[in-house]
C-alpha cells in the first residue's frame, strides 16, 4: 500500500511536471517537481525507498524527455540515497531543515547531473550555476510547501470526518 | 520491500548504479565513437593490461638481466675459446699464405731454372748436431736418386744423399762434409766451397790473383757433376790474402737453412755427369 503510494505520488509529480511546469512556472528550469517528490520520500522513509524512488523517477523521467536514458536516473538515486541516510542520522523535520535538504538535494542533483553530461561530452552547459540556485531555491520553497501540506492534509481530514460526525448525530 | 533488503540499502545501491550506468552506456559513444561501455571496459581492463604487462615485464627483465649475467659470462667463455681457436685458425692461414709464396717462389725457380724438379717439404732437421742434414717427404717412389741437387729460392740447400721410398736425406751444403763447385760471378773465379759445420762457408782453391772482395756472389760452377751451374750459394763476406797461393774466402751462404721448409729436387743430372749406381754421395 505504502510502495503505491509512493508510486503514485511520483507519477502525480511526473505528470504535474510535464503538463504543467512550463504553464506554472515558465519551464521546467525554475521547479524540478520530481525531485523534490524523490527528496521527501527519501526524508520520510529512508535511503532504501529513496534511492528506488530516484531510479524509478529519474528513469521515467529521462524516458519522457530527450535526454540520456539513465543520467537523471542515477542522479536521483544518488540524492534520493544521501537524503535518506541524513534522515536517519538527523532530525528533518523543521522548515528550514528540511528547506536546507531540498536545497543541497537540488545541488546535488545538478552536479551529478551536469557533470555526468560534461564527462561524457553530450552537452555544454555555459554558467550553469545560477540556474541551479534559481531551481535550488524554488524547490526548496516548494518541497517544504509539498512537505507541509501533505503531513497537515490527514490531520484536516481527520477533524473534517470528525466535524462530519457531529452533526449526524 | 523485505527487511532483508531493506537492511542493505548500500547493495542496492551499488545495483542502480550499476543497472543506470549500463543503461547509459549503452546509448552514449565517446567522442571516438566508440560505446561508452566498451570504452570504459576497455579502458579499465586496458589499464589491468598495463599494469599486469608491467609488472610483467619488470619480473621478465629482471630474470632477464639475472639470466643474462650468466649468459654473459658462458659467451665470454665461448668467445674467449671461439677467440683461441681464431688465432689458431688466423695462424694456420698465416703459414698456409707463407707456404704459398714459398711455392710460388719455388715455382718461379723451376721455370727459371728449365731443369725437371720435385718440390718437397721439410720435415725433419738432423738428429745430430755434427752433421747438417734434414729430411725431405719425397723418395725415390718420387723419383728421387742419391746425389741429386737440392735448392731453393734463396739458393743452393744441398744434396740427397739418403733415399727411401717416402723420403730422403740432404746434406746441408753447410755440414763439414760438403763440398760444391763453385766461382765468384763477378769475375768467374773458381774454386770450391766446403761446409764448415756452422752457419758459414770456406771458398778455398781461388787462385790469389784473382780480383775477389767482400759482396761478391757465389754459385755454382756445375763442375761437380751434382749442382747445376749458375744457383746461388751465397756472398763473399771475407777475403784472406795469405802467405799461399789462394784466397782464403769466407762465405755466407745465400739460404737460411733454419727457415727451410720446401725445397726443389733437381731431377735432371747436370750435363756429363756420370755417376755409378753405387758410388759414395761425396762431391
Amino acid at each position: 500500500m505504502k510502495a503505491l503510494r509512493l508510486f503514485l505520488g511520483l507519477a502525480v509529480a511526473l505528470a504535474v511536471q510535464t503538463t504543467l511546469g512550463g504553464w506554472l512556472l515558465q519551464g521546467t528550469t525554475a521547479l524540478d517537481l520530481v525531485l523534490i517528490v524523490v527528496v521527501y520520500i527519501a526524508m520520510t522513509n529512508g535511503p532504501t525507498t529513496g534511492l528506488l524512488a530516484g531510479s524509478l523517477a529519474g528513469l521515467a523521467q529521462d524516458a519522457l524527455s530527450s535526454g540520456v536514458l539513465g543520467i537523471g536516473g542515477l542522479a536521483k538515486t544518488l540524492v534520493g540515497y544521501a537524503v535518506g541516510v541524513l534522515s536517519t542520522q538527523f532530525i528533518i523535520t523543521g522548515i528550514l531543515p528540511r528547506f536546507l535538504v531540498f536545497v543541497l538535494a537540488t545541488v546535488a542533483h545538478a552536479a551529478v547531473f551536469i557533470g555526468l553530461y560534461v564527462v561524457l561530452d553530450l552537452r555544454v552547459f555555459p554558467s550553469p550555476w545560477p540556474a541551479v540556485v534559481t531551481q535550488a531555491v524554488g524547490n526548496g520553497l516548494a518541497g517544504v510547501v509539498m512537505a507541509q501540506v501533505l503531513e497537515l492534509l490527514p490531520g484536516v481530514a481527520a477533524r473534517r470526518r470528525e466535524r462530519r460526525s457531529f452533526r449526524r448525530p | 520491500m523485505p527487511p532483508a533488503i531493506r537492511q542493505r540499502p548500500g547493495v542496492i545501491l551499488a545495483v542502480a548504479i550499476v543497472l543506470q550506468v549500463g543503461i547509459i552506456s549503452a546509448q552514449v559513444n565517446t567522442a571516438r565513437g566508440m560505446p561508452l561501455i566498451e570504452s570504459l571496459t576497455f579502458g579499465a581492463f586496458s589499464e589491468v593490461q598495463r599494469l599486469t604487462s608491467n609488472g610483467v615485464d619488470g619480473l621478465l627483465n629482471l630474470w632477464n638481466n639475472y639470466a643474462a649475467l650468466q649468459h654473459v659470462q658462458a659467451e665470454n667463455e665461448t668467445l674467449r675459446r671461439t677467440m683461441q681457436e681464431m688465432q689458431v685458425q688466423l695462424q694456420q692461414e698465416r703459414a698456409l699464405a707463407q707456404r704459398t709464396e714459398s711455392l710460388r717462389r719455388l715455382l718461379e725457380l723451376r721455370d727459371r731454372a728449365g731443369l725437371q724438379t720435385a718440390a718437397a717439404e721439410v720435415i725433419a732437421a738432423g738428429a745430430s748436431p755434427d752433421f747438417r742434414t734434414l729430411t725431405i717427404d719425397k723418395g725415390a717412389s718420387d723419383g728421387l736418386d742419391r746425389d741429386m741437387a737440392v735448392i731453393s729460392p734463396a739458393g743452393v740447400v744441398g744434396r740427397v744423399i739418403l733415399s727411401s721410398p717416402l723420403a730422403s736425406k740432404v746434406q746441408l751444403i753447410i755440414d763439414r762434409n760438403a763440398a760444391v763447385g763453385a766461382l765468384i760471378e763477378r769475375t768467374r773465379a773458381q774454386g770450391l766451397v766446403l761446409g764448415l759445420g756452422n752457419a758459414t762457408l770456406q771458398m778455398e782453391y781461388v787462385p790469389g790473383t784473382a780480383d775477389v772482395k767482400p759482396g761478391d756472389l757465389v754459385v755454382t760452377s756445375g763442375i761437380d757433376g751434382i749442382y747445376p751451374k749458375g744457383f746461388v750459394i751465397g756472398t763473399v763476406d771475407l777475403v784472406d790474402r795469405g802467405p799461399g797461393t789462394f784466397h782464403a774466402i769466407t762465405v755466407v751462404p745465400s739460404v737460411d737453412f733454419s727457415r727451410l721448409e720446401e725445397v726443389l729436387v733437381v731431377l735432371t743430372p747436370p750435363a756429363g755427369r756420370e755417376v755409378p749406381p753405387d758410388a759414395e754421395a761425396k762431391p
